[in-house]
């Protein structure tokens, strides 16, 4: 049993202090308050000071509060009665059911050891060309959704969850709006998911610390399931939120900030958890869908930014559409081989003429004349934009490969598309009469 | 281990006070005792009985109290034969060994052999006893691959000495004394056939530097003919994310003419690393027809692996380069990413809580990223041949805004600038490095006012490009237009490469040459176009043919009868030719 300790020396923020000895770095303590109990985790050891983050935060604390260690770091329980289950960032039961307390695994573990990893190599199929076709989703990648706030991007998610052919999928959710969650709640039972869905979520009401434990939680719980063979989806909505709990912290710790306030170790922050996608080689498989709002559509904002350091490639989401431009998968090429032969010369080929499209629209809005070739850009780029990127489009990577063509032949030439002869040969429409 | 002992006073990340009785030096490497594990660290700062120790694993569980060992050794790598086709973490750990022994994860404080003790070399003396020898002298070989993998004395070993004694040709392990060196006053010192070297200290056994003047070939054409690479010169790769900084080192790693290439993937995805040390293994060298792997050493310290251990990782890196430098052989290091070690460094430095610089990060970054590209080069060996040592870093700067301190700091010192940019690998024009506004100081693979002519159409073609967002097409002259073809033509077939495809991914000299000339041929020669649209037209009539050309094998029958229908296409709307570029085509042939 451990000491007991009820003198807090000092309260900053989320942190506070007490003097104790024989503690770990990056242990809990339970800290009773007027609020009931809350859990706190050792973030600063200096002599027989122990600085400690006090999930529930630092409001209304009293520096005669009870601080009692408890000798471990953060856990949380593993089995598969997490199924079906909803709980908060502290992982405790946020729908009716019982707090689960067994087979306590402890989150934020070691990183997989880059020698056990495989090369990724298959596609995890949305029915969304502009993923499907153009930045191909593989298994056991990270990639997020960029986008501003009022965009689809959790039925995006939702979406995405649904169609993927996954064992079980686990929503982290980190400020959450109460309605969102309901979302999602209601998505995934209506699409029959719920019970291989497993929540872990933080609303934009709950305190700032628990925000940060929701990926870890999510991660940690992901990875035993993924040992056990399962091929698990993650999807954190929003990172964003998470990033900006780490800035408040880091901040009332008075850290030197390095960009816009934000932390110098947001990048390793960030990566260590993104990492935690993994294909085993020799058990099931972690695939992880983020979103991070950009704030003022700022891509070169800290957090999209060091996200894209990261991640395996992202999806814009702008308009309600997927983005050609910026929207990469760099995990398409390990996949986009194997489909169809004209896949990666489909991809790489509209893709081209959708930049020389943009440029003559932008020629357009300027007042020039438009040259035959301009307009037959103009022709390219408006269906491209309503059978290609639109989301409601939901066709198989085959059909949309197919209409690609289509859709080449009716504007241009076989040798203006930039395609090497051979393809042109095989998979060139041959134009019917009329 | 010294008699210095220490115990843990305060934790702060990866940051640990130690109260020290005894001596410490800096960067001596120490050992916090935890639950029964022991925990590398470094010291980086000493003040009066306080040392600093920055820890190279996981932190969680330390505690107050805690014992501290320390070794008296600087960060050190292990040199010997056998590094050759290893993956180690920053800290020289074999990754596949540690798979081995510990699973899945990579556990805190599990630290194995970075050579193998049991391996036999065939051991060839190269001296005999009573020859006199110094630090960096090579006293016997043992075959590495395909390479003559030398034994030297260490780098470290002062002064002059005479072998006492010294075993024939034979197979030994690497900790079998191999030869007995005596100096003047006596003493002795048997050799093994490795030894340790720490690595932040650059390897200075050579007879001198030379310039850097040889092109190092990367098979890229862009950067062969544009903006080339020289043995033993410095490189950096800066872009945004996703614009291909990554691919391109890739691609260099398999092509690049050198004889070893050293892959630092530092605090990047792990997922990239294993996409190399997965294919390599099959992929076979042209040059020698064996695997890729028997010529690559990869230090991988991913992003989600200690940040300390990362910042280690270049030095680990070009050590081992610098190592087989001495040799006699060619090296190519390449970092992924330089931003990532400098943000190691910043990390480090806020928790020392020293005065930040720029965007916080400490105020002495320059000077370290300088000392770093410094310890490339090519030199004169004492026994006369020479070894180089090339570097090439990408930079990640943050927004992808190139006017950020790591990037500055970098451009101050490397002799070439690969700039990526964004609408260029938006636009799929891969690779992504932009052909104005990159340079290099180093003499390329063809003739300068050759390539200097292409670039002026680069350059003229950018002009027009944007005149004509100003005034329209229409407003824009038949002949702006054609020169605004003929430098899109050149960035369509010759900067943009296919990296994905068998043919196009690595290009000789010989082939940029030969092919190089074809496109100077089109861009010296006065296009005979009715209008605009005819010249479009035209124009993409010759690049769907060139961009076969490119993908067909060299000097195949494909090829030949492709030359010559572009040829053809070409004296088909002939109207006449520079003067001045007919000299130079005449100097490519
Ligand atoms: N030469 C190329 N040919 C074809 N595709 C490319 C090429 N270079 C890059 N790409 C595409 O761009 C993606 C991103 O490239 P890469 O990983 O090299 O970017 P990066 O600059 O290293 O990004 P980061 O800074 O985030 O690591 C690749 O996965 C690939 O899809
Ligand atoms: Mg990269």
């Amino acid at each position: 049993m451990k000491k007991v300790y009820s003198r807090i020396e000092s309260i900053t923020g989320n942190v506070i202090a007490v003097k104790a000895s024989d503690v770990k770095y990056g242990e809990l303590a339970e800290v009773s308050t007027r609020f009931g109990l809350s859990l706190a985790e050792v973030i600063r050891l200096e002599d027989d000071l122990v600085s400690l983050q006090v999930f529930a935060g630092g409001r209304g604390i009293s520096t005669g509060d009870e601080v009692r260690f408890l000798g471990n770091p953060m856990r949380v329980s593993f089995s598969d009665d997490l199924l079906g289950r909803i709980f908060d960032g502290a992982g405790e039961p946020r729908d009716k059911g019982p707090a689960l307390k067994e087979n306590l695994i402890t989150i934020g573990g070691p990183s997989v050891n880059p020698a056990k990893r495989i090369i990724p190599r298959e596609m995890i199929r949305t029915g969304i060309p502009m993923i499907d076709l153009f930045n191909t989703l593989v298994k056991s990648q990270k990639l997020p959704i960029f986008s501003v706030s009022g965009e689809p991007y959790n039925q995006l998610l939702a979406r995405i969850a649904m169609q993927a052919q996954v064992d079980i999928i686990i929503l982290g959710g980190m400020g959450l709006k109460y309605d969102d969650y309901l979302f999602f709640k209601e998505a995934l039972e209506e699409g029959g998911a719920i019970q291989k869905t497993i929540m872990f979520v933080h609303t934009a009401a709950d305190p700032v610390v628990e925000c940060l434990m929701v990926p870890d939680i999510s991660l940690a719980v992901a990875e035993r399931f993924a040992l056990k063979g399962k091929n698990v989806l993650v999807l954190l909505t929003d990172m964003t939120n998470f990033a900006d709990s780490l800035k408040e912290i880091a901040i009332t710790q008075e850290q030197v900030p390095s960009n816009r306030g934000y932390p110098g170790d947001l990048y390793s922050q960030l990566a260590s958890r993104y990492e935690k996608a993994v294909d085993f080689s020799d058990a099931g498989s972690i695939t992880i869908l983020a979103v991070t709002t950009m704030p003022g559509d700022d891509v070169t904002h800290p957090v999209p930014d060091n996200t894209g350091y990261i991640t395996e490639g992202q999806f814009y989401l702008r308009g309600g559409r997927i983005e050609p431009f910026g929207s990469l998968s760099r995990l398409k090429q390990q996949v986009n081989g194997k489909t169809r032969a004209d896949h990666r010369a489909i991809m790489d080929g509209m893709i081209k003429l959708y930049s020389s499209y943009k440029d003559s629209l932008e020629k357009k809005s300027m007042g020039f004349q438009m040259s035959a070739w301009d307009k037959k850009l103009l022709k390219y780029g408006s269906r491209f934009e309503a059978e290609m990127m639109d989301l409601s489009v939901n066709i198989s990577l085959e059909a949309a490969l197919d209409k690609g063509w289509e859709i080449l032949a009716e504007c241009f030439d076989p040798e203006e598309t930039g395609l090497r002869s051979e393809l042109i040969e095989k998979y060139w429409p041959v134009k019917t009469a009329g | 281990m010294t008699e210095t002992k220490g115990t843990v006073t305060a934790v702060n990340g990866n940051m640990v006070g130690v109260r020290v009785s005894g001596a410490v030096s800096m960067n001596e490497v120490a050992y916090i005792l935890v639950d029964g594990k022991r925990l590398k660290s470094e010291v980086i700062r000493i003040r009066g009985e306080t040392a600093q120790v920055q820890v190279f694993e996981i932190t969680k569980g330390i505690k107050v109290g805690d014992g501290v060992e320390f070794t008296g050794d600087l960060l050190s790598v292990e040199l010997g034969p056998g590094l050759l086709g290893q993956i180690y973490d920053g800290l020289q750990n074999p990754l596949p060994e540690v798979a081995a022994k510990t699973g899945n994860f990579l556990e805190a404080g599990v630290y194995l052999e970075p050579l193998s003790r049991e391996r036999l070399w065939a051991f060839e003396p190269k001296h005999k006893v009573g020859d006199n020898v110094e630090r960096g002298d090579c006293i016997g070989v043992v075959p590495e691959g395909v390479f003559e993998h030398r034994i030297m004395l260490p780098f470290g070993l002062a002064g002059s000495w005479t072998i006492k004694s010294i075993k024939g040709k034979g197979s030994y392990t690497i900790d079998e004394v191999v030869a007995v060196l005596t100096d003047a006053r006596g003493a002795e010192v048997p050799l093994t056939m490795c030894f340790k070297w720490p690595v932040k200290r650059a390897v200075e056994c050579y007879a001198e530097r030379l310039r850097p003047s040889q092109p190092m070939v990367t098979k890229i054409r862009l950067i062969d003919t544009f903006f080339p690479v020289a043995k033993g010169g410095t490189y950096c790769i800066p872009g945004p994310f996703g614009a291909g900084k990554t691919v391109l080192q890739q691609v260099t790693s398999r092509h690049a003419e050198v004889d070893i290439v050293v892959i630092a993937a530092c605090g990047e995805r792990a997922g990239e690393v294993v996409e190399t040390l997965k294919e390599f293994p099959l992929l076979s060298d042209p040059r020698t027809g064996r695997s890729l792997m028997e010529r690559t050493i990869i230090i991988c310290n991913t992003s989600s692996m200690p940040v300390a251990a990362r910042e280690a990782s270049v030095y680990t890196a070009v050590t081992m380069a610098e190592y087989y430098r001495q040799m006699g052989l060619n090296v190519l290091l390449l970092a992924d990413s330089t931003s990532r070690w400098a943000q190691a460094m910043r990390e480090m430095s806020g928790r020392l809580e020293e005065i930040p610089g720029e965007e916080a990060f400490p105020a002495y970054l320059e000077s370290v990223i300088a000392s770093f590209y410094e310890r490339a080069g090519i030199v004169r060996l004492r026994d006369g041949g020479t070894g180089s040592v090339t570097i090439g870093g990408t930079v990640s700067p943050a927004g992808g805004n190139f006017e950020e301190p790591v990037t500055q700091a970098t451009l101050k010192v490397v002799g070439a600038f690969h700039g990526l940019s964004r609408e260029r690998s938006d636009a799929r024009k891969y690779p992504a490095i932009h052909p104005l506004d990159s340079w290099s100081k180093y003499p390329g693979i063809m003739d300068s006012r050759a390539v200097d002519y292409g670039r002026s159409f680069l350059a003229r073609s950018a002009e027009v490009a944007s005149m004509m967002k100003v005034v329209g097409e229409e407003g824009t002259s038949l002949d702006d237009y054609l020169v605004y073809q003929k430098g899109e033509f050149l960035d369509a077939v010759y900067l943009q490469q296919d990296s994905f495809d068998k043919v196009d991914c690595s290009v000789s000299p010989e082939r940029q040459k030969r092919s190089y000339r074809l496109v100077l041929e089109v861009l010296a020669t006065e296009i005979d176009a009715k209008d605009k649209e005819d010249a479009r037209s035209w124009f993409y009539g010759l690049r769907q043919k060139f961009l076969d050309l490119n993908g067909a094998e060299w000097m195949s029958h494909r090829h030949a009868a492709l030359e010559s229908e572009i040829e053809s296409l070409l004296v088909g709307r002939s109207k006449g030719r520079d003067k001045q570029a007919e000299r130079l085509i005449k100097v490519l042939e």
